[in-house]
């Protein structure tokens, strides 16, 4: 099963740039900021021209996948029931410097759970946090080339994973299984993972060796 | 083409000798680069905030006044004026002195910061990093609105008193300051600047240099679109470089990777090393080390991605011995810019 039509949330840095990497690999975009269309219209058409400025209501609605790429502070304004059932993919990462002090992430395991929290009906992974948003262009390789980049993609829900797995590998990245959300913490700040960039083999062996590490070493398969 | 440089005292360990620059010597180093920019014909001499131990300027206005009464010609700026943290009447109010110590060459970038230890120390609450800024940058042009109006400014917001019909003074040689803003190419930062109609400088700090041309490109329609002449609006790029005869790359190396492994750590990426190194200082990467024609081939090429007016060089990352940064600047004055004017015309014909 193929993905078709990809809803954005988010037209910052990280939501342009998917959207761009996204159209090259011919999916319909949408791209939703915060309020009326109109305010991202002219960044939408510059920096991501053929994908489509809409409200968050219709990228929700459209999309296949729905990808978050808002500051992370913001994560509270994601509508729960707009996202039910659907299947969404976190971009997201703490920046302390741009989020402020977010108490409750010392709650979660992860910051993929937190937000899981707050939109509990959505079918979550998480992928593309590991990877510089201008990475996502200067990175993408053709499959089957020999420096192709791999990116790790965790979920709980084995349909997301598989469209996930799908989508990352469309971007132009090998797309590698870690398993459950909660492995997401091997690909964090302040993991090598995180910006690091690995071949598949060199990636599927870095999580082993910081899910071990941890003692967290859970395997979907 | 404006060529210039900028710089934040950095007085870092030497990674290979672990020697320090005092903060003394620091102040005396950066106001000897100013003096030679000046002679040599560079455009701009910028000094950024920093309030940690690895830097020696905090406070940029009086470096300015100080290199203004040292230089002639050269434009005099902040890279950047932490504005979040700062009282924009204030900021104005320096800013406008500089101006007139120096003859009308100041220059006033206003930036969030990506550091943030200045919040904490002035009581600015990090979870108003956007409201802190929307703010004090309105209220700051604000003010230079009314500078050159000569009129009275009435204003209320959330983070400073009022001001009821207030006129501030100094103002500035005739009347206007000149305002940048500085953004790390966040869309909706541009997006600002372009509403605003302010000029607009971009933070190449990675990546390859034609990921800018869109942003120049969203900077130009924007200001077109909000009404503004864009022709009259600068666009600028900062980055990282140093320029010598031989072994540029090899020599800026060590620091770089200082200050790129202290902000790696600290903000969890992983560590960069050589190879990634070599990636931006080849001739589409964002760093620009290499001798005159190959940094001068590098701002070229730049040009033909973003069209831009100024591009300004940060030389001395993490301390880089002042010997190396003089001779930088001079070749930066005398070889590189020449190189740059023969292919785009002279920097008056230029802004002409």
């Amino acid at each position: 099963m193929s993905t078709q039509t990809i809803g954005i949330l988010g037209a910052g840095k990280v939501g342009t740039g998917v959207a761009r990497q996204a159209l090259l690999a011919g999916y319909r975009v949408l791209i939703a900021g915060s309020g009326d269309p109109k305010k991202i219209d002219l960044i939408v058409s510059v920096m991501a021209p053929g994908a489509i400025a809409v409200t968050a209501e219709q990228a929700m609605a459209e999309a296949d996948l729905v990808v978050l790429s808002v500051p992370l502070h913001k994560f509270r304004t994601l509508d729960p029931a707009g996202l039910n059932g659907k299947h969404v993919l976190d971009t997201m990462n703490y920046w302390r410097d741009t989020n402020g002090d977010m108490p409750e992430l010392a709650d979660a395991p992860s910051s993929s759970e937190m937000v899981l929290a707050h939109i509990p009906g959505a079918r979550l992974a998480k992928s593309l946090n590991h990877i510089g948003y201008h990475e996502l262009e200067l990175d993408a390789r053709p499959d089957g080339s020999a420096d192709r980049r791999a990116l790790a993609v965790v979920s709980d829900d084995d349909d997301t994973r598989a469209l996930v797995l799908d989508f990352v590998e469309r971007l132009g990245f090998d797309a590698v299984d870690a398993g459950p959300l909660s492995n997401g913490t091997a690909f964090e700040p302040d993991t090598p993972i995180f910006t690091g960039s690995y071949t598949a083999p060199a990636l599927e062996a870095e999580l082993v060796a910081h899910l071990a590490e941890r003692g967290e070493l859970t395997t979907s398969r | 083409m404006e060529l210039g440089i900028y710089s934040f005292g950095d007085i870092h360990a030497d990674p290979a000798t672990g020697a320090r620059v005092s903060p003394q010597q620091s102040m005396a180093d950066l106001l000897e680069r100013a003096r030679l920019a000046d002679e040599v014909g560079l455009d701009y001499f910028g000094i950024g905030e920093h309030h940690r131990k690895e830097y020696s300027v905090s406070s940029i206005a009086p470096v300015l006044a100080a290199a203004a009464a040292q230089t002639k010609n050269i434009k005099l700026g902040s890279a950047v004026t932490v504005l979040s943290t700062e009282d924009p009447v204030r900021v104005y109010q320096q800013f406008s002195t500089i101006d007139l110590i120096s003859g009308g060459r100041a220059e006033l970038t206003a930036g969030r910061g990506s550091f943030i230890e200045s919040y904490p120390l002035f009581g600015a609450d990090l979870n108003d990093y956007e409201e802190l800024y929307e703010e004090k940058i309105a209220l700051l042009l604000g003010l230079n609105e009314a500078g050159r109006k000569e009129a009275p400014i009435t204003w209320s917001g959330k983070f400073r008193p009022a001001l009821d019909n207030a006129t501030i003074y100094p103002r500035p040689v005739d009347n206007d300051l000149d305002i940048w803003i500085a953004t790390g190419g966040t869309p909706s930062s541009t997006a600002r600047a372009a509403t605003l109609g302010t000029n607009v400088i971009y933070a190449l700090l990675g990546g390859a240099v034609s990921n800018f041309a869109r942003h120049a490109q969203l900077f130009r329609a924007g200001a077109a679109q909000a009404g503004h002449d864009a022709k009259a609006l600068k666009v600028g790029v900062s980055a990282v470089g140093l320029i010598a005869k031989g072994g540029a790359a090899d020599t800026f190396y060590p620091y770089w990777r200082r200050v790129m492994d202290d902000i790696s750590r600290e903000r969890g990426f992983s560590s960069p090393n050589r190879i990634s190194y070599n990636m931006q200082t080849a001739p589409s990467g964002a760093i620009y080390a290499g001798n005159p024609e190959q940094v001068a081939e590098k701002i070229l090429l730049t040009h033909q991605h973003m069209g831009h007016n100024r591009h300004i060089l940060e030389m001395d990352l993490a301390s880089v011995p002042q010997k190396d940064i003089l001779k930088s600047i001079e070749l930066f004055g005398t070889e590189v810019k020449p190189l740059i004017d023969a292919e785009l015309g002279t920097t008056k014909e230029n802004a002409a």
